[in-house]
């Protein structure tokens, strides 16, 4: 749950923001091209071997060999600029609205994350502020809560979306139930924490002003709370985008990113798979970057100085 | 606590009378005088619990309400009728009564402070057993109530004959998913993970700049490589492993990593007056002193690991796996199939992370959150 909120480690002193951390950042990224060209060429060498036997080509070098692994039509592994390629063709030579245009595809799985993670955020801050406020609550539908987080929700995903269809709800309503179920469990559980982070000196002054409870918590729980909200709505909508694309998977390929992953495993194009997992990992990179910049501007205008 | 977290008397007293009036009114429309006295009796039960428990005897008064809850509820799935027919508005007004007892009870016991270590554990795990009970009548009330086609919504009662018909095939998908792709991949992505944090730790420079990219792919739908998985490894479950390899391997590196950095200034400077080697260092500090952030890994990644397996199935499998049960048998519309199969995964899901939190217990019992409050 917390898999994305480890601390940077510290750069040492005397280096600056580019020495610290740009340079390392982008040296491990060439490092990370630089292998997928050395596995691109080893994973797609047997196949080119079979293809220059067929064709009767014997006098080849390595040179021509690797050259060969890096074009291929239905490659092992794309090489990072076949990727990249298919990418571009896709994303800005295509019209948006065109079937085949991954910014088509992008925006309904993006659409479906987003309502998805909007009600799964809503849920999970309801089912928080229920739980401090009731002792009972807490007691009994915490555990459950915490218990559902080791199940494996996301294997409900086909039914929820085949039985949806069933009734007649169809398009984005059950993919976003998906994406709100799995978001809600990292927003309730630390928003719980973040309702409960006021130190007892806080709450104590509250008590000495006569406060009702919703005046504690629309002054001083819901305000305390914020950093802690940020922190795990970067996991929620990291976890909605994954369970819009696994949504999508069962509905038979018919739009979205996860569709488009397994309109690609289908039909063997392996490009096409890399490029939508490049959206994929894009459009998290995106999200979370938007999180991310929402929490800084939030937190300077509460008047947090980091 | 703040004043809001005491329990509302006045409003459950409220609904208590409100349904024992309507009792009456049942009653006086002729029904039958067993069924009055055994609704009167549900109803009276949390009062009478309730105005005990005020009076003092805390320590018997609690283990009568126990005892009154837990009979209402075994006296609820005993009688509770097949059909919708049998849903009168008696039954809903005893399932009424009963809730509130139930209610009533958990609230008791919550605000309760027993004293001991072993009878505070008993009230922490009895409180929620009981509410999970109560949410497990209520879906199977839901089911035959309002008599919910079993393609949508199977009852608990249905998914459990399914368990009990069908174990052979669920102990199979279980040993190719579970025991093979998840254990198997979970193992090989950890250690991974887990060395090569030990080897990146050792160069500055590399851990600078592994530690954002490392943050990101966790952060990234990583599931997606899961076509590409199959196509390299085949439909058996080594291509499910790989999967499951390249999710757990991300987290357990990034919290490696920042784990290896926890270790104080102070006792890092002690190892260099005690002119300790980088290993000896490691195997004696920093290393206890990432277990913690170690084990958040283990954690996280045990629920990652049955995702990634049973997903990875969907892209295609042999005739045998959870992930292939479950989207076959959703196709074929045997929900309650689908929910025994969800079952076993969450069953053993939780068996997992239970067990990873203990061995965390046992190997990280120093650490401030483990501390006997």
């Amino acid at each position: 749950m917390t898999a994305a909120a480890v601390n940077p480690v510290r750069a040492p002193r005397g280096t600056g923001w580019i020495m610290g951390h740009a340079v390392p950042v982008l040296a491990v990224l060439a490092a990370i091209v630089v292998v997928w060209y050395a596995g691109a060429i080893f994973l797609n060498t047997p196949v080119q071997r079979d293809m220059f036997a067929r064709a009767g080509v014997t006098d080849y070098g390595f040179a021509d060999l690797a050259a060969a692994t890096l074009s291929q039509e239905r490659p092992v592994l794309p090489a990072p600029h076949q990727v990249a390629a298919d990418f571009w063709k896709w994303t800005f030579a295509t019209a948006p609205t065109s079937k085949r245009s991954l910014v088509y595809h992008g925006w309904i799985t993006l659409s479906s994350t987003l309502a998805g993670f909007i009600a799964g955020t809503l849920l999970g801050i309801l089912i928080a502020v229920a739980v401090v406020h009731s002792r009972t609550l807490d007691k009994s539908l915490m555990p459950w809560v915490v218990a559902s987080q080791t199940i494996p929700i996301l294997a409900l995903a086909p039914m929820i979306i085949v039985v949806l269809n069933a009734v007649g709800i169809t398009g984005l309503m059950p993919k976003a139930a998906i994406s709100t179920y799995l978001s809600f469990f990292p927003v309730a559980v630390g928003m719980v924490k973040g309702l409960r982070s006021p130190d007892v000196i806080n709450l104590d002054l509250m008590r000495t002003y006569s406060a009702t409870p919703a005046e504690v918590l629309w002054k001083l729980r819901l305000p305390s709370s914020v950093p802690f909200l940020f922190t795990s709505m970067k996991v929620a909508i990291a976890a909605s985008l994954v369970g819009a694309i696994v949504g999508e998977l069962p509905t038979g390929a018919v739009a979205g990113l996860g569709a488009r992953l397994l309109a690609g495993s289908y039909y063997g194009q392996t490009v096409q798979i890399w490029s939508a997992l490049v959206a994929a990992s894009l459009l998290a990179a995106m999200l979370i970057a938007i999180v991310s910049l929402a929490e800084k501007l939030v937190l300077a205008r509460m008047g947090v100085r980091p | 606590m703040t004043a809001a977290a005491r329990p509302k008397i006045p409003l459950l007293l409220l609904v208590t009378i409100a349904a024992g009036l309507g009792a009456l009114v049942l009653v006086a429309l002729g029904h039958s005088a067993a069924e009055r006295n055994l609704i009167l009796l549900c109803l009276l039960l949390p009062v009478a619990a309730r105005a005990g428990l005020r009076l003092g005897g805390s320590g018997t008064g609690l283990v009568v309400l126990g005892a009154a809850s837990v009979a209402a509820l075994g006296w609820l799935v005993w009688t509770m009728p097949a059909a919708r027919a049998g849903f009168t508005p008696a039954f809903w007004l005893l399932v009424l009564g009963a809730w509130t007892l139930g209610w009533q009870t958990c609230a008791a016991l919550s605000a309760a402070r027993p004293r001991g270590l072993a009878l505070q554990r008993l009230v922490g795990v009895a409180v929620p057993l009981l509410f999970g009970a109560w949410l497990l009548l209520f879906w199977e009330l839901a089911c035959r109530g309002f008599a919910i086609p079993q393609v949508l919504l199977p009852a608990p009662s249905q998914v459990w004959a399914r368990i009990l018909s069908d174990w052979p095939t669920l102990l199979a998908d279980f040993r190719q998913t579970f025991l093979q792709s998840v254990l198997i991949g979970y193992a090989i992505g950890c250690g991974s993970g887990f060395l090569a944090a030990l080897a990146i730790d050792r160069v500055p420079f590399l851990k600078r700049g592994l530690l954002p990219v490392g943050n990101l792919v966790s952060a990234l739908p990583i599931v997606g490589v899961a076509p590409i998985m199959v196509m390299w490894f085949g439909f058996d479950w080594p291509s499910k492993a790989a999967v499951v390899v390249i999710m757990t391997f991300f987290p357990m590196l990034v919290n490696t990593i920042a784990g290896l950095d926890a270790a104080g200034r102070m006792e890092r400077d002690l190892m260099r007056t005690y002119a300790a080697s980088h290993g000896q260092a490691l195997t004696k500090l920093r290393l206890p002193a990432a277990m913690p952030f170690v084990f958040n890994a283990l954690k996280i990644n045990s629920t990652l690991a049955l995702i990634g397996a049973i997903v990875a199935e969907f892209f295609g499998t042999p005739t045998v796996g959870m992930g292939f049960r479950i989207s076959t048998e959703v196709g074929r519309m045997a929900i309650d199939m689908v929910w025994a199969e969800i079952a076993v995964a969450a069953l053993a899901g939780s068996l997992f992370y239970g067990f990873v939190s203990l061995v965390e217990r046992l190997v990280t019992f120093w650490h401030p959150s483990f501390r006997a409050r």
